[in-house]
C-alpha cells in the first residue's frame, strides 16, 4: 500500500492547525465511526468496537494543541482520537476490520490503535491502564531533556480505579509533566455517573492531589484548545501536571452490543442540540472561514473520502499468517525495528 | 577470595548497570533514601542521584506503570517489588501493558524494564510475604522469567535482565541475601537469559532446580547414594530445553525440584515436554518434588515440613533411583 505523503500521519497532523481542516477532521471521525458499525452489520468486523460520536470536539482540540512529539495513551474508545492525532482512515478502519494496513498491522484490532510517529501509544483496553504509562513516557521526557508532555486521556469510568488515584498522586509529587484528560460522558459502560460516582464534577477530585481541575464544555472545540493549551504550557515549564474534565456525551451505547435503553427519555436528543460539528461549523460561518451552506458539502466530500478508504480496506489483505509469532520478543522472527521517541 | 553478601551481588549489579547505561533508573518503595528494606540498593542515591534512584510512594500500579511507559519512551527502568506479592495490585501493568507493547506496535515500541523482586519462603514472613509467583509471569507471552541463586548468578542475570530489550522479572529468593559466600565481582560477568547450567555432574539422575532450591539440591546431592546431576534451570521462561534433554539422554531419570505449589509449578511444563520428545530416553516416569497445594505456613515447625529439605530430596530421588518408581510426596504418605 502507498500513502502520499498528503495522507501520512504526521502531516494529517500539522494539517490541524488549519481551522477548515478542525471542521472535516471532526466530520471524518463522525463518518468513520458510523461506517464502522455499518461494516460490524455487514460482517467485516470481530469482536466488539466503542464508538465516540458526540466527543469529535474532544479529539481535535487536544491534537491540535500538542505536538506530535508528545505522547499519548488513550483508553479504548479511541478511534476518534487516532484519527485526529493522525492516523489515517485506512489505517483505523483497516484495523478494525484486521486487515494488514491497519495501523497495528491486524494485530490489535478496534481496542488497540497506535502510531508512534505521532506519539500514540497502543490504546489499551483496561480502564486506567494508560494513566501511569503517561506517568512513565513523561519521567522519560523529563530524564533526557526533552520539553515534551504525556497526555492520558481516559472516561469518567477511569475516575473510580486505582490507576487514576495513584497515577495523580504520583505525577503531583514528582511535577510530571503530563495532562490527564477526563472525557465525562456520563456513562461508565453501562452505568449512569451518579450510581457509580459521588461527585457530580471529576475536576474537583485534582485538590486531592495539589493540582489545577478544570472543568471544560467538550462539545466546543475551541474550548478544549483553549483548557489543553494552558495545560500544556504549565507542563512544558516544569510546573506539573493538570486534570481536565471535558464534559461531553457518548451518542451511542457502551459497545457495538448495547442499544443504550438505560438513558433517560430525551437526554440524548438535548446532547444532539449542542453538536460538536454543528457549534464548530457555526463559527466558521460567523468567523467567514466556511460559506453558509458549506458544511453540506463538506460532509460531502468526507463521506466519499471515508467510502474510498473503506473500499481500499475492504480490498486489502489480511495479515500474514507469520505475523503470529512475529512480535512476542525480541528474538521473534519480526526482528526489533524499534521507534526511538525524540531522535528526530 | 573476598566473602560476600549475597545482597551484595543485587546492590553491585544494579550500581555497574547504572554506571555502564545512564538510562537505567530505579525505582520503588524505600529503595533511595533508606537505602531498600533489604538493603540492596544502599549508597545508590548518592552515587546516581534522585532523577535515577527513585523513592515511590505505596502505589505499586502507579510504579511499575511508570516503569513502563518511561521504557517505551527510552529509560530502562529497574522496579523493585519489596515482595512479589506486592505486585498483585499492579499486575495488569506487567502481564497485560509491557507484555503486549512490542506485539501491537510489530516492534516499533518495546518495554526494556526489569522487575526484582524479593520472594520466597523459609523465614516466617507467613502466607503473603513467602510465595515465589513465578507462575504469574511464565504464563504471560512477552515477559522473562529468572530466579537467582547465589551471588554470581544473581550479577550474572540481572545485568543480562537490565540489558535485555523486553521485560523481565528477576526473582531473588529472600532466604539468600543474608548468605556469606566467596565471589570475586567481574564487571563484565553475564549469564544470558534462557540458558541453564550444570551445577554438579552426575550420572544416575538429572535432578533440575532453581533459586533457593539449588543448595537444598546440592546438599541432598552429596549426601545421596545416587549419582545426582544438579541443573539450575536460572531461567524459567525461555527455559533451556536443550541442556535438560542432553542431561537426561546421560542420565535416563528426571526429578525436578521446585519451591512452587504442585498444580502450578513450572516443573509440570518440564516433565511433560521431556516426558514427550525424550520418552525413550527414560528409565523411570520423570519425578517432580514440590510444595503441597497449600498457602505458605507461619510456624517455624511447619515451614520446615512444607519447605523441601536436603533428607526429603534425597530420599525422594533415591526412592526414584533405586526402583524406578516415582515416590509419594510427604503430605500423602501422610494421608
Amino acid at each position: 500500500m502507498t500513502i502520499s505523503n498528503s495522507n501520512s500521519p504526521i502531516a494529517r497532523r500539522e494539517a490541524l492547525q488549519d481551522r477548515l481542516e478542525q471542521l472535516t477532521r471532526m466530520i471524518e471521525i463522525r463518518f468513520v465511526e458510523d461506517r464502522i458499525q455499518k461494516l460490524f452489520a455487514e460482517g467485516h468486523i470481530r469482536g466488539s468496537t466503542h464508538l465516540a460520536s458526540g466527543q469529535e470536539a474532544v479529539s481535535v482540540g487536544i491534537a491540535r494543541s500538542i505536538d506530535p512529539d508528545d505522547v499519548v495513551t488513550c483508553t479504548y474508545r479511541g478511534h476518534g482520537h487516532a484519527l485526529a492525532l493522525g492516523v489515517t482512515p485506512e489505517g483505523v478502519i483497516g484495523e478494525i476490520c484486521g486487515r494488514v494496513i491497519g495501523c497495528a498491522g491486524g494485530l490489535g484490532g478496534s481496542m488497540h490503535l497506535v502510531e508512534p510517529e505521532v506519539g500514540l501509544l497502543p490504546t489499551a483496553a483496561i480502564i486506567g491502564a494508560g494513566l501511569p504509562i503517561a506517568c512513565g513516557a513523561a519521567m522519560a521526557a523529563r530524564a533526557r531533556g526533552k520539553d515534551r508532555v504525556a497526555v492520558s486521556i481516559f472516561g469518567d469510568g477511569s475516575a473510580n480505579i486505582g490507576a487514576f488515584h495513584e497515577s495523580l498522586n504520583f505525577a503531583a509529587i514528582r511535577r510530571l509533566p503530563v495532562v490527564f484528560v477526563c472525557e465525562n460522558n456520563l456513562y461508565g459502560e453501562y452505568t449512569r455517573i451518579e450510581l457509580s460516582t459521588p461527585v457530580e464534577d471529576i475536576a474537583v477530585r485534582a485538590a486531592s492531589y495539589n493540582m489545577p481541575g478544570v472543568i471544560v464544555d467538550g462539545q466546543d472545540v475551541d474550548k478544549v484548545a483553549e483548557a489543553m493549551a494552558v495545560a500544556v504550557a504549565r507542563a512544558r515549564r516544569g510546573e506539573g501536571p493538570t486534570l481536565i474534565e471535558m464534559k461531553t456525551y457518548r451518542y451511542s451505547g457502551h459497545s457495538r452490543s448495547d442499544p443504550a435503553t438505560y438513558r433517560p427519555a430525551g437526554e440524548l436528543d438535548a446532547w444532539l442540540k449542542r453538536d460538536p460539528i454543528d457549534i464548530l461549523a457555526d463559527r466558521l460561518v460567523s468567523e467567514s472561514i466556511l460559506a453558509p451552506g458549506g458544511l453540506d458539502q463538506l460532509k460531502a466530500e468526507t463521506r466519499d473520502a471515508v467510502e474510498r478508504a473503506t473500499a481500499e480496506v475492504l480490498d486489502s489483505a489480511a495479515p500474514d499468517l507469520g505475523e503470529i509469532l512475529s512480535h512476542v520478543g525480541a528474538s521473534s522472527a519480526g526482528g526489533d525495528q524499534r521507534w526511538h521517541f525524540w531522535s528526530r | 577470595m573476598a566473602k560476600i553478601w549475597i545482597r551484595q551481588a543485587v546492590l553491585r549489579a544494579l550500581d555497574d548497570a547504572m554506571t555502564d547505561d545512564p538510562s537505567v533508573i530505579v525505582m520503588g518503595e524505600d529503595v533511595a533514601v533508606a537505602g531498600g528494606p533489604f538493603k540492596v540498593t544502599e549508597g545508590l542515591l548518592a552515587s546516581h542521584g534522585p532523577e535515577r534512584v527513585i523513592d515511590t510512594p505505596i502505589s505499586e500500579m502507579a510504579f511499575m506503570g511508570a516503569a513502563v511507559g518511561a521504557a517505551v519512551c527510552g529509560l530502562k527502568p529497574v522496579v523493585e517489588m519489596m515482595f512479589i506479592e506486592f505486585i498483585g495490585v499492579a499486575l495488569d501493568q506487567l502481564t497485560t501493558q509491557a507484555a503486549t507493547m512490542r506485539y501491537l506496535s510489530r516492534g516499533r515500541l518495546t518495554t526494556p524494564l526489569v522487575v526484582r523482586a524479593s520472594a520466597g519462603a523459609g523465614q516466617g514472613f507467613g502466607c503473603q510475604h513467602s510465595q515465589m509467583l513465578d507462575h504469574w509471569f511464565r504464563g504471560t507471552p512477552g515477559l522473562k522469567v529468572a530466579v537467582t541463586s547465589n551471588a554470581r548468578t544473581t550479577y550474572g542475570l540481572l545485568r543480562s535482565a537490565i540489558e535485555d530489550p523486553d521485560p523481565v522479572v528477576i526473582l531473588e529468593p529472600r532466604v539468600l541475601y543474608a548468605e556469606r559466600e566467596e565471589y570475586e565481582f567481574d564487571r563484565d560477568y553475564r549469564i544470558p537469559l534462557g540458558h541453564a547450567e550444570i551445577a554438579r555432574p552426575g550420572t544416575d539422575v538429572t535432578l533440575v532446580t532453581c533459586g533457593a532450591m539449588r543448595r537444598v539440591a546440592l546438599a541432598a546431592a552429596e549426601a545421596s547414594s545416587a549419582n545426582i546431576e544438579v541443573i539450575d534451570l536460572l531461567t524459567l521462561w525461555p527455559w533451556d530445553r536443550k541442556t535438560v534433554m542432553d542431561s537426561v539422554a546421560r542420565t535416563g531419570r528426571l526429578v525436578t525440584l521446585e519451591e512452587a505449589p504442585a498444580g502450578s509449578g513450572w516443573g509440570g511444563d518440564v516433565v511433560s515436554s521431556i516426558a514427550v520428545e525424550a520418552f525413550g530416553k527414560l528409565k523411570a516416569a520423570p519425578h517432580r518434588i514440590t510444595l503441597p497445594d497449600a498457602p505458605v505456613p507461619y510456624s517455624g515447625a511447619l515451614e520446615a515440613r512444607f519447605l523441601p529439605s536436603p533428607a526429603y530430596v534425597a530420599d525422594q530421588v533415591a526412592a526414584l533411583v533405586s526402583t524406578n518408581k516415582p515416590p509419594l510426596p510427604w503430605w500423602r504418605n501422610a494421608a
